[in-house]
């Protein structure tokens, strides 16, 4: 077999992984060819340009070690947040080792610790790289003590370097090459083949990102996918360098890409095993589970005539993202619409502004939601996901909502407010370790429902960014849950519905009041808002008229002038949903839910 | 659209004896191009006299055209009554400022059959005028209207302008009751704006001066429409009042409803409505208006057509800033307009009657917004 090392980067969000990966391509395509280094950056220049964000990007990076061998080092790009955590876990179970990244002044955050248990799960050989070591900041001894304690890894081993000066990328490649062990497999076994990911070409259709474990197989070949059993003739296979390198055929222990005439990602499942319809392996590759959305959010243009090109995009954008789901939606206030379901916040944040920016289009997201279970008196049960579909109060014997466990990384001199915070937002069963000295890592029960909408923000703001968090769904629980309805001008503006636990029903009515009230512009006449149960009003807010508007002077012929300045306030309320006589902004159907920074 | 009434004629001097604070109107404070001006002016009116035969309204705006002496004036109204006929019963106003007004000027504008003098008054209050940059004084102001009534305009119109941070309502209630006392015919009060680029706006920008706020502007409004509809005006526009319906604005109303105008000289806009509403302004530089005139060219900067939802947004707008309101046919392709309406007359910004949107005095205020909206 050729010199071949599979591995990811993992790390905390902004613990440099991107431009370690940069530093990488760059170093090792100077090595090989100039030409090669630039037109790598100048391709990736661009989809930077584009906003699109480089997920799951795999290539090759040839590399001529110290002691003079040639590799292949293929780097499998993992999306970098909890949403995307089975993603994650695929493209680990592709590697045979991970650079787990730590940032000199920020130390272990909690999605180190997440990415390691992953990483340790796989089995993988994990060098622990040390990065940022060029900042006034940095504390290796602290982060080597973090090493050795939070993560109970051999700090000696640790790679220093700084991604952005370049420093210690010799040393990185080099422990790619010594510490992780080549890839084992058998070519002439039964072909074995993990999807870890999928893109869509315009031009090819789907294309699958894949690794071989046993086997080989090439173009012409039938292969089959083994959860769908659907079957595709391969036209293409090849390596990811620069653009797709075709090759005669993937083999035993090489990552790849795969055409096969599929037409959208969805057809693709991430996590299956590919094997050939001839001859097929008896057991696929461990681990394959569908990806559920959990966060779901209905999206609406903001002009109903805009509906069949929303219709035309999420199409489009579908190709692209398996993990999107969605159906249609309507409601009285919004009109015709969609409701989708998402891996989580990022995802819907990266699904909106997609949306917007490349799609054009004007929409409406309204506040997100989980799912809940309800069972009814007559023994049904029933997920709802839409606050719009919360069943008949007096039919429903009993509801439940999700929970995760939240595990939060901090500096010990937060724990109060931190505690505080979790308590407010329903955590309970604390448990608390103290890994180093004036670090805690905490652990607690909680609702999801509770840090969909913008707990990590809160807990950036009171720690002042110094804490981490992380979290995974564990179960349902029984909950008392009552829908709160808004009214705007005396009307109930059902996407404005939210399904909330009863204790914390008249916190939330205040706070979607109050911020209503700065959302929404002021009108020429008063506009009340209020948040009911049933028909209890239980929150109130009103926002003024304002007097005047009026350019009182409109004399001699320019009118021209003056209806300029009109047309682009009109302009301006394009961007807003007329609700009965009321503007409401664009924004305010998902940040009613944002808690304001005291 | 209008295309039956008879249009409007306006004329632009763009000469001042020194500028206004506040003002944002295209003029020069140098009398040096007078005679070029009215050669150019002169030769303007040749170029549309077949377009635009006969008017039943000439407004003279500036700037202010009471810097031009008398034989000027002359000459100026000698070219258009040559140039351009107007009907049995036409308006004729002149804008006039204080400081420029003489007898003599008085009798040339009467003599040439001028019915209607618009006097630049502001204010009575010589701090108030100050702050505002103009040229004349209270008495100035006051010695001029009587001199309007001897020379025998039995129409008279008074600009006041209000909303500054040097008056108070009771200042501004000594100036309207001076003023009242004079009995004009009309009286039009203008809110203080700080439009851009004027000198009041980079004082405003500078933090040297400022505005009186939201609440008191609509405090001095309301308190303004209430006080004179009781001393027997109508309150017919936002910014304007009438002793009587016989004395609104023939000429501003056309502006307001689409009327076809002909504006001359520089800077001034016109209006054509068919085949297609058009409108098309000229270039804001004595010095290009004179050559380009001079080089037999229309002096024309820019012009639009107006589609018809610009034309609908306008009519909105100008209709609700007038007593008249809005025909409600107008709102025939605006369904989603029924239910702001109901939510305006509920909040008593609109009465609607006779099939018309009418803004009360409080919609009068909002009346852009009103517009806005109703435009979808
Ligand atoms: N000073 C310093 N900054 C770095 C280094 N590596 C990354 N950064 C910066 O850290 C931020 C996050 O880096 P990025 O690669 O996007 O992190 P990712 O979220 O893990 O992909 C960026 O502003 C980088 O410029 C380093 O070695 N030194
Ligand atoms: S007199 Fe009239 S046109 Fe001249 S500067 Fe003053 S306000 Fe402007
Ligand atoms: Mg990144």
């Amino acid at each position: 077999m050729r010199q071949i090392r599979n591995f990811s980067i993992i790390a905390h969000i902004d613990h440099g992984k991107s431009t370690l990966a940069d530093r990488l391509i760059q170093y090792t395509g100077v090595v090989k060819d100039r030409q090669f280094r630039d037109q790598i950056l100048d391709n990736m220049d661009i989809e930077r340009e584009r906003g699109i964000t480089i997920k799951s990007q795999t290539v090759v990076l040839p590399y001529k070690s110290r002691s003079g061998e040639i590799f292949e080092l293929n780097l499998i790009d993992t999306p970098g947040h909890a949403d995307f955590s089975y993603e994650v876990s695929r493209a680990l179970a592709s590697c045979e080792g991970v650079l787990l990244l730590i940032d000199a002044s920020q130390g272990v955050q909690a999605q180190t610790i997440a990415n390691l248990y992953a990483a340790m799960e796989h089995d993988l050989a994990i060098i622990p790289v040390i990065n940022k070591i060029d900042l006034p900041s940095a504390d290796i001894d602290s982060a080597r003590e973090q090493i050795e304690n939070d993560l109970g890894l051999d700090s000696d081993n640790a790679v220093l370097c700084s991604a952005k000066e370049g420093i210690g990328i010799e040393e990185v490649l080099e422990a790619i090459v010594t510490r992780v062990p080549p890839p084992t497999g058998d070519i002439e076994k039964p072909l074995s083949a993990l999807i870890f990911d999928a893109h869509y070409d315009p031009f090819r259709g789907a294309i699958a990102s894949c690794r071989i474990f046993d086997g080989k197989f090439g173009p012409g070949d039938i292969i089959r996918f083994m959860s769908s059993g659907a079957a595709y003739k391969v036209e293409e296979v090849g390596f990811f360098r620069l653009f797709r390198d075709p090759q005669k055929v993937l083999s035993a222990g090489s990552v790849g890409y795969v055409i096969a005439g599929i037409k959208t990602v969805s057809d693709i499942r991430i996590g299956d095993t590919m094997t050939l319809d001839s001859n097929p392996v008896s057991t696929p590759q461990p681990g394959f589970k569908d990806v559920k959305p959990v966060v779901f959010s209905s999206i609406y243009p903001i002009s109903s005539d805009d509906y069949p090109a929303l219709v035309d995009a999420l199409e489009k954008y579908k190709l692209n993202d398996a993990a999107l789901v969605y159906q249609k939606d309507s409601s009285i206030a919004l009109g015709q619409g969609f409701r989708c379901g998402f891996l989580g916040l990022l995802h819907l944040d990266i699904v909106q502004e997609r949306l917007e920016r490349e799609f054009d289009q004007s929409i409406i997201m309204t506040a997100p939601s989980v799912q809940y279970q309800f069972t009814l008196n007559d023994g049904t049960d029933l997920t709802v996901e839409n606050p719009q579909y919360y069943p008949d109060p007096v039919d429903i014997q009993q509801s439940r909502e999700p929970y995760i466990k939240a595990v939060i990384i901090l500096p010990e001199r937060y724990m109060g407010v931190v505690m505080k915070l979790c308590l407010e937002r329903r955590g309970s069963n604390p448990r608390v370790v103290y890994p180093t000295p004036g670090r805690v890592e905490t652990t607690f029960d909680m609702p999801l429902a509770e840090v969909v909408f913008d707990f990590y923000d809160r807990l950036k703001t009171v720690t002042q960014g110094y804490g981490s968090f992380d979290y995974e769904i564990t179960e349902y629980r029984v909950s008392d849950l009552v829908k709160l309805d808004i009214l705007v001008n005396g009307e109930r503006v059902d996407a404005l519905s939210l399904i909330v636990h009863r204790e914390r029903a008249r916190d939330w009515g205040v706070q979607v009041c109050d911020r209503l009230k700065e959302e929404i512009p002021r009108h020429n006449f008063k506009i009340a808002i209020q948040g009911a149960i049933g028909g209890k009003i239980i929150s109130r807010s009103t926002i003024s008229p304002f007097r005047k508007d009026v350019i009182a002077k409109c004399y001699g012929g320019d009118i021209s002038r003056k209806r300029k300045l009109l047309e682009k306030q009109k302009k301006g309320k394009k961007r807003m949903k007329m609700v009965g006589s009321v503007m409401i902004p664009q924004s305010a159907f998902v940040s009613v839910l944002k808690t304001k920074d005291e | 659209m209008n295309s039956q009434e008879i249009p409007g004629l306006y004329i632009h001097t763009p000469f001042c004896r020194s500028k206004c604070f506040y003002c944002d109107f295209y003029s020069v404070a140098s009398r040096a191009e007078i005679p070029a001006w009215l050669e150019a002016v002169r030769a303007e009116m040749k170029l549309y006299k077949e377009e635009f035969p006969a008017f039943d309204s000439l407004y003279l705006g500036g700037g202010t055209p009471s810097v031009l002496e008398e034989r000027d004036l002359a000459a100026l109204l000698e070219s258009i009554l040559q140039n351009f006929a107007f009907g049995a019963d036409p308006e004729m106003t002149m804008e006039a400022n204080p400081e420029s007004l003489s007898p003599e000027k008085l009798k040339t504008l009467r003599d040439f059959g001028l019915n209607r003098i618009s006097l630049g008054v502001q204010s009575l209050e010589d701090s108030d005028l100050k702050y505002l940059g103009r040229a004349h004084s209270a008495g100035q102001a006051l010695r001029a209207f009587e001199a309007c009534r001897s020379a025998g305009f039995s129409n008279v119109s008074v600009d006041l302008i209000y909303g500054l941070e040097t008056q108070s309502l009771k200042s501004w209630k000594k100036t309207l009751d001076t003023i009242l006392e004079l009995r004009p015919e009309h009286i039009s009060c203008y809110q203080l704006t700080f439009e851009k680029g004027t000198a009041l706006w980079k004082k405003k920008e500078a933090g040297r001066v400022r505005s009186i706020g939201e609440k008191m502007e609509a405090a001095f409004f309301l308190w303004t429409s209430r006080y004179l509809q009781r001393r027997g005006y109508c309150h017919y526009e936002v910014s304007n009042f009438a002793a009587g319906r016989e004395f609104l604005c023939r000429h501003n109303r056309k502006y307001w409803r689409h009327v076809p105008y002909l504006g001359l000289g520089p800077s001034a806009h016109s209006l054509a409505v068919v085949p297609q509403p058009r409108r098309w302004w000229n270039v804001k530089s004595v010095r290009e208006y004179c050559r380009l005139l001079g080089e037999g060219k229309a002096p024309v900067a820019g012009w639009e057509f107006l589609s018809r939802e610009q034309f609908d947004l306008e009519t909105f707008d100008l209709a609700l800033r007038t007593d008249e309101g809005l025909d409600m046919a107008a709102l025939k392709d605006y369904p989603q307009s029924q239910r702001v309406l109901a939510q305006w007359q509920k909040s008593g910004l609109v009465r609607l009657s006779e099939g018309r949107v009418r803004p009360t005095r409080r919609g009068f205020l909002v009346a852009d917004s009103l517009a806005v909206m109703l435009a979808g």
